[in-house]
C-alpha cells in the first residue's frame, strides 16, 4: 500500500474538525474500552499477559528455528510454504499460484499483510477478481477501494447511514434502515462469490509450529468459508506470527479476543491444518502459506524487537487518546495508533513517516493495555532518537533544543534566562492572569490561553528568602 | 531525613508558590529540606525529543546535585518519573553512572507519594473549602502509581469534597512538545478533559503536574470558563489556595 503518512499533521487537523467523525469515534471508543475492561475480569489477566509476553519472546529468540519447524510440519500435511521478502514478492507469488490453478476469482478474509502488499491491485492487474468478504473490508472495496481506518473494525469511521447509501448505490436495491437488513443484503451479495470462487485468501492470527496449522479469529464466519470452500487456500502471514505449540495458542487466545473486543472468545475460531485428506468433507485441495518478511527480520535482535510480539488486537489504538481523536486515516498506511506509529516508520521508512513517532503524548495507556507488554512509548521515543541521529528533524527544532539544552547546563545563565522569561511573559499578560497571543508558540495560543507566570522565579524568591533569613 | 527538593523548571518559571508549598509540606512532615540552587531541568524535554546526549548531560547534572540527599522529591509526577524510571534506562550498562542513576531513582518520589508513603505526613495544613475533582497525570499514574496518595491527603481536609470525573486517568493532551507540534489535536484532548471537569460541577480541578495544569487552565479559560479553578495539589494541601 502506498504510504501517505507524511500528511499526518494536516489530515489529523482536518479529522479534529470533522464533527461526524468525532461522534463516530466517541461511540466506538466506549464499546471497545468498556468491552475490554469487562472482558478481562474473568481471568488473571496480568499473569496471562506475562505468559503471553514470554511465549512471544521465546519465539523471537529462535525465530528461524520455529519457522523451519513450521515449514516442516505444514509440508508434511500437504501444504506448500513459500517465502516472500517484501510486498512485491507476495503479489508475485500469489499471482503465480492463481495462474497455476486457473483462478478467475479469489475471495478474501481479513489480511493485514495483503494490505501491506497491495495484493488486490496486483490480482486485478493479473485478471483475477479479488472479493473482500469481511463486511467492513467489503464495504471499503465497493466504495472505490477506500483504505481502512482500524485493524479490526475497518469501517469504524463510517455511519450506518453512509453504508446504507453506499449499498443502495452499488447494489441497486431499496435503501435499508436497519443494520441487520444491511448485513443480510451483503450476505446475499457475497453468497454467489463464495460459491464461485476458485481461491480463498486469508491472513493468519497465529501459525502453530508443532502442527503446521494456521489459526484464524473472526466474528463473521467469512474466514471459515474463505478457507474451506474454494479448491485453493492461500494464507499470508508475517514471519513473526509463528508460535511453538497449541498450548501456547490457548494462552494467546485468552489474550487476543479479550483485548480486541472484550470477548472471551470470538464467534468463530478456526484452526486449519493441511489440505483436504481422503475422506474429509471439506478443506482445500491445495494449501499455500506465503510467509512474509517485509522489514520484520531486520528487527530481530535489535532495539525494536519487542514490537514483533504484537498480536494485532488493536487495544493500543482503542485506548490511544490521539487515535481516538483523529481516527485511522491520518496515519496513512496499514496500521494505526501507537502500533502504526511504530510499525510504519520501521516497515515503510523512517523518513516517510516523520510525524508518527511524535504523534503521541507518551501517556502510556497503550503500554498499560498491551496484552503482550510491548513498551510502545519507549519504542516511539527510540524512533525519535533515530530521527535525531539521522538528522531528520527540522532545523528550527534542532536549534531550539540545542540552545535550550546548552543553557540548561549552565545554571547562572539559565537562572538569568528564566528571570527574563518570567518577566517577559508576565508583561505579555498585560496585568491579566493569562496570555492570549504568544508569538513564540502560536500553535499553543491558537486554541488555548497561556496562564501568566507569577513574574519572579522560584530561584529568585528562594534566594532572597535565604539572604533575608526566614 | 534530608530531602532534596527538585523544584522543576516549570514551577521555577511559572508558579514559584507551588515550590514553596511543597517546601512547607516537607518541613511540616519533619524533613530537612535542601534546595540545590544550580538545578535547572531533569532533561525530559530532550529525552522525549530524541536528543539522548542532551538528556544524559542534564541527567548527570541532577545526579551530581542530589547525590548527598536521602530522598529527591518533586512536585511533579512527570519529572519524578523521568528520574525514577528513565534515568536508569538512560544510563543502562554504563557502570558507575548506571549505579548512581539506579540509586537516585530508587530514592526519588513524587510529592504526594512521598508525603503518604515515606514521610507519613499526619496533619494536612491546608484550609481549602469546596468541591474538587482530581486529574490523574499520566506519568505520575502510570510510571509511579500515584493514584490514592493525593486522594488520601485530600480526604484529611475537612472542607474538601472530592467529586471524581469520568475518565480521570485519560491524558489531557499536553505531552510536552506535542502540545505545539500537534496543536489542534492537543487542544481537542484538553477540550474533552475540560468537559469532564465541568460536568462534575467542582469548584476546582486539582492535579500534580505543571504541564497538565497550564494546559487545562489554558483551555478552560479559552472556552470562557473563568470560574473553575486549576490548582496544584501542593497549594491545596499547604494552604495557599484559599
Amino acid at each position: 500500500m502506498e504510504v501517505r503518512s507524511m500528511h499526518f499533521k494536516a489530515r489529523a487537523g482536518a479529522a479534529v474538525r470533522d464533527a461526524r467523525l468525532q461522534a463516530k469515534l466517541a461511540s466506538a471508543k466506549g464499546l471497545f474500552v468498556e468491552g475490554r475492561r469487562r472482558g478481562i475480569q474473568d481471568i488473571d489477566f496480568e499473569a496471562t499477559r506475562r505468559a503471553g509476553e514470554a511465549i512471544r519472546n521465546r519465539v523471537l529468540q529462535d525465530l528461524d528455528l520455529w519457522l523451519e519447524r513450521f515449514e516442516q510440519e505444514a509440508t508434511k500435511r500437504g501444504a506448500t510454504v513459500l517465502w516472500a521478502r517484501d510486498g512485491a514478492e507476495v503479489c508475485r507469488l500469489v499471482v503465480d499460484i492463481a495462474r497455476r490453478h486457473g483462478v478467475k476469482k479469489a475471495i478474501k478474509s481479513k489480511s493485514m499483510l495483503s494490505e501491506e502488499a497491495g495484493l488486490n491491485q496486483a490480482l486485478e492487474a493479473a485478471g483475477v477478481q479479488p472479493v473482500e468478504t469481511d463486511l467492513g473490508e467489503y464495504i471499503l472495496q465497493i466504495n472505490g477501494n477506500e483504505p481502512p481506518s482500524h485493524i479490526i473494525a475497518p469501517v469504524i469511521h463510517k455511519t450506518k447511514e453512509e453504508v446504507a447509501e453506499l449499498f443502495e448505490r452499488v447494489h441497486h436495491r431499496p435503501r435499508k434502515r436497519e443494520i441487520s437488513e444491511m448485513t443480510r443484503e451483503a450476505r446475499e451479495m457475497l453468497r454467489s462469490h463464495f460459491l464461485t470462487a476458485d481461491m480463498g485468501i486469508s491472513g493468519a492470527n497465529f501459525l502453530v509450529a508443532e502442527t503446521g496449522s494456521v489459526a484464524l479469529v473472526t466474528n463473521e464466519g467469512n474466514g471459515r468459508m474463505v478457507t474451506t470452500l474454494p479448491r485453493v487456500h492461500v494464507a499470508i502471514a508475517g514471519i513473526e506470527k509463528v508460535i511453538p505449540t497449541l498450548e501456547d495458542l490457548a494462552t494467546l487466545m485468552r489474550l487476543l479476543p479479550r483485548s480486541a473486543t472484550g470477548q472471551a472468545i470470538s464467534n468463530y475460531f478456526s484452526l486449519l491444518t493441511g489440505t483436504r485428506a481422503a475422506g474429509e468433507g471439506d478443506g482445500p485441495e491445495h494449501m499455500y502459506y506465503v510467509l512474509v518478511d517485509n522489514g520484520r527480520a531486520n528487527l530481530v535482535g535489535g532495539e525494536f524487537q519487542d514490537m514483533l510480539r504484537c498480536i494485532r488486537c488493536g487495544a493500543c489504538m482503542n485506548h490511544c487518546p490521539v487515535y481516538q481523536t483523529v481516527g485511522g486515516h491520518p496515519y496513512g498506511w496499514v496500521y494505526f495508533g501507537p502500533m502504526g506509529s511504530v510499525l510504519t516508520p520501521l516497515y515503510a521508512g523512517l523518513e516517510n513517516a516523520l510525524d508518527l513517532p511524535h504523534a503521541a503524548t507518551l501517556c502510556n495507556q497503550c503500554g498499560v493495555v498491551c496484552p503482550v507488554r510491548i513498551p510502545l512509548p519507549e519504542l516511539l521515543r527510540k524512533l525519535r532518537e533515530k530521527q535525531v541521529e539521522r538528522g531528520l528533524r527540522p532545523w528550527q527544532e534542532r536549534l531550539a533544543l540545542k540552545l535550550w539544552a546548552w543553557t540548561a547546563q549552565r545554571p547562572a545563565l539559565y537562572a538569568l534566562a528564566a528571570r527574563l522569561g518570567a518577566r517577559y511573559l508576565k508583561w505579555l499578560a498585560h496585568g491579566q492572569d493569562r496570555i492570549r497571543v504568544l508569538g513564540l508558540a502560536p500553535a499553543w495560543t491558537a486554541s488555548r490561553d497561556l496562564p501568566a507566570p507569577e513574574g519572579k522565579t522560584f530561584r529568585e524568591l528562594y534566594g532572597a528568602r535565604q539572604d533575608g533569613g526566614r | 531525613m534530608r530531602v532534596g527538593l527538585f523544584v522543576t523548571c516549570l514551577v521555577d518559571l511559572m508558579r514559584p508558590r507551588i515550590g514553596f508549598a511543597a517546601l512547607r509540606l516537607l518541613e511540616q512532615a519533619g524533613c530537612e529540606v535542601v534546595v540545590p540552587l544550580s538545578q535547572t531541568c531533569c532533561g525530559q524535554p530532550a529525552y522525549n525529543s530524541g536528543d539522548r546526549s542532551a538528556a544524559r548531560a542534564l541527567a548527570e547534572k541532577v545526579l551530581r546535585e542530589f547525590e548527598g540527599v536521602d530522598y529527591l522529591v518533586a512536585p511533579s509526577g512527570s519529572c519524578a518519573g523521568m528520574i525514577r524510571t528513565h534515568y536508569p534506562a538512560l544510563f543502562a550498562g554504563d557502570g558507575e553512572l548506571a549505579a548512581r542513576a539506579a540509586s537516585l531513582g530508587a530514592r526519588t518520589y513524587e510529592l504526594t507519594d512521598f508525603l503518604v508513603n515515606v514521610a507519613h505526613l499526619e496533619h494536612v495544613p491546608g484550609d481549602f473549602r469546596g468541591t474538587v475533582t482530581y486529574h490523574d497525570s499520566c506519568s505520575g499514574l502510570r510510571e509511579l502509581g500515584v493514584k490514592d496518595q493525593p486522594r488520601q491527603l485530600l480526604a484529611r481536609m475537612p472542607g474538601v469534597r472530592l467529586e471524581e470525573m469520568p475518565a480521570a486517568e485519560e491524558c489531557c493532551g499536553f505531552g510536552g512538545t506535542f502540545a505545539v507540534k500537534f496543536g489542534d489535536v492537543s487542544a481537542r484532548l484538553a477540550e474533552k478533559k475540560c468537559a469532564h471537569i465541568q460536568a462534575t460541577g467542582a469548584d476546582a480541578v486539582v492535579l500534580g503536574d505543571l504541564g497538565c495544569m497550564l494546559h487545562i487552565e489554558g483551555r478552560l479559560r479559552r472556552m470562557g470558563d473563568d470560574k473553575t479553578r486549576v490548582l496544584h495539589i501542593a497549594e491545596v494541601l499547604a494552604g495557599e489556595a484559599g
